[in-house]
C-alpha cells in the first residue's frame, strides 16, 4: 500500500512540477505581448515608472485617440501604413504560395535531375541574413527606379518566401499519395483536373500553413523594409512604428499603440485560416 | 466489356528493362490473374494497360483500339489500388461518384448510379461518411465501388487484398469473384499470392523477372508446371524438389535411394533432373490417400509437424534436402520418428537439372 501510495504521490507532484514549467515557459514568451499590451493604455508615466507597476492605477485610450489624431498632436498615418502593408502582405503571401506551389509540387512528384542541389541551394539563399543585402537591393533597387514602391517590396518578399514555401509544400505534397492522382486520372481528370480536384484539396491544410508563415513573415518584416521604403507610397506598419521615436524622445506608449493594431490582423488571419489546418485530413484515403 | 490485347509489350527504365516483349490476350469477360514474386514485371504491366505508364514497345489493345497513345482517362477502365487510393476529403457518396461527376453527367443519374453500386457493395448506410472513418475492409469495398460505378470495359486490381487481415482477406476474395459473377466485365488481376491467383483466375498468368512463364487455368498451373519455378511458385506447399540423376529407368537421388521414374515422362540414361512431388503425394503409410498404380516407397525420419486440422503437415529429410509430406486422419509424430512414406509416383514431375523445364511431354 504504501508503494501505491508512493507512486500517487511522485505522480501528482511531477504532474504539479510540469504544469509549474509549462506556466513558466508560457509567461516567458507571452509577457512581452502582454506588456505591449498594457502599455498601449496606460499613461507615459506610468510606462516609465521604476519600479515597474505591474497593475494599472489607470486605463486609457489616450494613445489611441493620439494615434488616429493630427500630425502635430503626435499623430501617424496608421491607415496608409495599414494599407501598405496588407497590400504588400497579401500580394507577396498569394505569388510565394502560387510559386510554392508548382515548386513544391515538381520537387515532389517529377524526376528532375540535380534535384538535391536545387533544392539545397534554394535553402541556402535562407543563410544570407536579409540585412546583408539590404545595401545591394538598396543600390540595384534605386537604378531600377523602384525604391519605396509596393512592386518592389513584394518583389523582396517573393523572394525572402519562395524557398520556404516550395520546401514546405514539397513536404505536404510528399504526404500525398501519387496513387491519389492517378486513380483521378483513371476517373476521367486530366492531370491539371487531378490537381486541383484531388491533390491540392487533399494538401490544402498544408498549403494554408505555408500561407501564415508567408504572411507573419513580410507583415513582421522590418529590416529590408526601412531601407526600402521612404514614404507613406510604401512605408509599412513595422517602419511606422519609428515615427514614434524622435531626437530626444521615444513614445513608447504610441509604439505600443500602433503594434497592438498590428498585432490583431495577424492574429485574425491566422484564427481564420487555422480551420483549414485540421490534423489528420487525409487520414483515411490511403491505408496508412 | 472488351477483349484486351497485348502484343510484344515492354518496359524499359533508362537501360534497365523491367518487361520483356510480352503477349497476352484476354478475351472478354474472363478474370485473368498476373501472378509472379516481387520485381517480376507484373504491376507494372497492368500500370501500362491503365495508361499510368509509358509503353517502351508493342501494343496494347483494348476492344478495337491500340490505347498506347491514350491518357487514362479515354481508356474506359476503372483501377483499384492498393492503397485504395479514396479522395480523403470527400464522402463516400462523393468518392463513388466522382467519375460521373467529372465526366458531367445528369445529377439524377449520378444518384442512382451510386445508390446502386452502394447496393451491390452493401454500402448504403455509409455513404455520407468520409474515407478516415470507414475500416479496411470497408475503404475496400468502397475502392471498387468507385471502380464499378462507371461500368468500364476492363477492371484492373492491383494488389486490392495485400493490406487486409488474413481473415478479410478470405471474405474480399468471395466479394471480388461474386462481383465478378455479377457484373461479368474483364478483370486483369495482380496479386503475389498465388492462393488469390487459383481461388479467383479463369486464368493465371505467371510472370517472372518481366517475362510470362505459364499461362493457364488454376489446374492447369497447378497439375501441369511447365517448369520448376512454376511447380515450387504455384501450390501450397510448395511442390518438394530432389536432385537426381536418371539410371536405366530408375530414378537416384543424392543418397543412393532408387525409384521408378515417373510413369509417362521418357528421359535419357545419365540426365541430371530435379524430382518434384507435392505433399499431397507423399504421405505416410496408413494416413494416405488409396494407393495408385504406381507408387513408391521410402523410409524418412520426421523432424516437425505442423497440425493444421484434418491434416497434419509433416517435415522431413529426404537425400539430404528437406521434403514436406501431408499425413491424412493425424496421429501425433515425435520428432526423429521414422515413417514409411509412399510416393505417388504418376502425379510427380521431372524437370532438367539446369533449365528447370519439365520433361513432362
Amino acid at each position: 500500500m504504501d508503494s501505491a501510495l508512493f507512486h500517487r504521490i511522485r505522480r501528482r507532484v511531477l504532474k504539479a512540477a510540469h504544469f509549474f514549467g509549462l506556466f513558466v515557459a508560457m509567461s516567458l514568451i507571452c509577457l512581452p505581448g502582454l506588456w505591449v499590451v498594457l502599455n498601449s493604455f496606460r499613461p507615459t508615466v506610468e510606462i516609465m515608472a521604476k519600479p515597474p507597476v505591474w497593475i494599472p492605477n489607470e486605463l486609457n485610450l489616450d494613445h489611441y485617440r493620439a494615434m488616429f489624431g493630427g500630425i502635430g498632436e503626435g499623430g501617424v498615418p496608421v491607415l496608409t501604413y495599414f494599407v501598405n502593408s496588407l497590400v504588400i502582405s497579401l500580394t507577396s503571401t498569394i505569388i510565394a504560395l502560387l510559386v510554392g506551389m508548382a515548386g513544391g509540387y515538381a520537387f515532389a512528384r517529377y524526376r528532375i535531375p540535380g534535384k538535391g542541389a536545387i533544392f539545397v541551394s534554394l535553402m541556402v539563399t535562407r543563410a544570407v541574413p536579409g540585412v546583408a543585402l539590404s545595401l545591394p537591393l538598396f543600390i540595384l533597387y534605386g537604378r531600377l527606379g523602384i525604391i519605396d514602391t509596393h512592386f518592389g517590396m513584394i518583389l523582396v518578399y517573393v523572394a525572402l518566401n519562395v524557398p520556404f514555401t516550395i520546401w514546405l509544400i514539397d513536404g505536404f505534397f510528399r504526404q500525398v499519395p501519387k496513387e491519389l492522382a492517378e486513380a483521378a486520372e483513371i476517373d476521367g481528370c486530366t492531370r491539371w483536373q487531378a490537381f486541383w480536384k484531388v491533390e491540392f484539396p487533399v494538401a490544402r491544410a498544408g498549403i494554408a500553413s505555408a500561407g501564415i508563415f508567408a504572411f507573419l513573415t513580410s507583415w513582421n518584416e522590418y529590416a529590408l523594409a526601412s531601407q526600402l521604403t521612404r514614404s507613406l507610397n510604401s512605408k509599412t506598419m513595422p517602419v511606422g512604428l519609428m515615427d514614434f521615436t524622435s531626437q530626444f524622445t521615444l513614445n513608447w506608449g504610441g509604439m505600443c499603440a500602433l503594434a497592438v493594431l498590428m498585432i490583431i490582423p495577424a492574429l485574425l488571419l491566422t484564427f481564420l485560416v487555422q480551420k483549414h489546418l485540421i490534423a489528420g485530413l487525409t487520414f483515411g484515403g490511403v491505408k496508412g | 466489356m472488351a477483349d484486351v490485347v497485348l502484343k510484344g509489350v515492354q518496359k524499359n527504365f533508362g537501360a534497365l528493362a523491367v518487361v520483356h516483349a510480352i503477349d497476352l490476350s484476354i478475351v472478354h469477360g474472363e478474370f485473368v490473374v498476373l501472378v509472379g514474386p516481387s520485381g517480376c514485371g507484373k504491376s507494372t504491366t497492368l500500370r501500362m494497360i491503365a495508361g499510368l505508364e509509358d509503353i517502351s514497345g508493342g501494343t496494347v489493345q483494348i476492344g478495337d483500339r491500340v490505347v498506347n497513345d491514350l491518357p487514362p482517362r479515354d481508356r474506359n477502365i476503372s483501377m483499384v489500388f492498393q492503397n485504395y487510393a479514396l479522395y480523403p476529403h470527400m464522402t463516400v457518396r462523393e468518392n463513388l461518384g466522382f467519375s460521373l461527376h467529372i465526366a458531367k453527367r445528369p445529377k439524377d443519374e449520378i444518384d442512382k448510379a451510386v445508390a446502386a453500386a452502394a447496393e451491390i457493395l452493401s454500402l448504403t448506410p455509409l455513404l455520407d461518411r468520409r474515407p478516415g472513418q470507414l475500416s479496411g475492409g470497408q475503404r475496400q469495398r468502397v475502392a471498387m465501388g468507385r471502380a464499378i460505378v462507371r461500368h468500364p470495359d476492363v477492371f484492373l486490381f492491383d494488389e486490392p487484398l495485400s493490406n487486409l487481415d488474413a481473415k478479410l482477406r478470405t471474405q474480399m476474395r468471395v466479394e471480388i469473384k461474386r462481383l465478378h459473377q455479377k457484373v461479368g466485365t474483364t478483370i486483369i488481376y495482380v496479386t503475389h499470392d498465388q492462393v488469390e491467383a487459383m481461388t479467383l483466375a479463369d486464368r493465371i498468368v505467371i510472370m517472372r523477372d518481366g517475362h510470362i512463364v505459364q499461362i493457364g487455368t488454376p489446374l492447369d498451373v497447378f497439375e501441369r508446371p511447365m517448369n520448376a519455378f512454376v511447380a515450387t511458385f504455384i501450390g501450397s506447399p510448395p511442390m518438394n524438389l530432389l536432385p537426381a540423376t536418371v539410371h536405366d529407368g530408375q530414378l537416384r537421388l543424392a543418397d543412393e535411394t532408387t525409384m521408378p521414374v515417373p510413369p509417362g515422362i521418357s528421359v535419357r540414361n545419365g540426365r541430371h533432373v530435379q524430382f518434384g512431388v507435392r505433399a499431397d503425394n507423399i504421405m505416410p503409410d496408413g494416413h494416405a490417400m488409396p494407393p495408385t498404380a504406381h507408387m513408391a516407397h521410402v523410409d524418412m525420419p520426421v523432424t516437425l509437424t505442423e497440425p493444421l486440422g484434418t491434416e497434419t503437415l509433416l517435415f522431413g529429410t529426404l537425400a539430404g534436402t528437406e521434403v514436406q509430406a501431408k499425413m491424412l486422419n493425424p496421429r501425433p509424430v515425435k520428432p526423429g520418428e521414422v515413417l514409411r512414406f509412399g510416393i505417388a509416383l504418376d502425379k510427380c514431375h521431372l524437370f532438367d537439372a539446369e533449365t528447370g523445364a519439365s520433361l513432362r511431354a
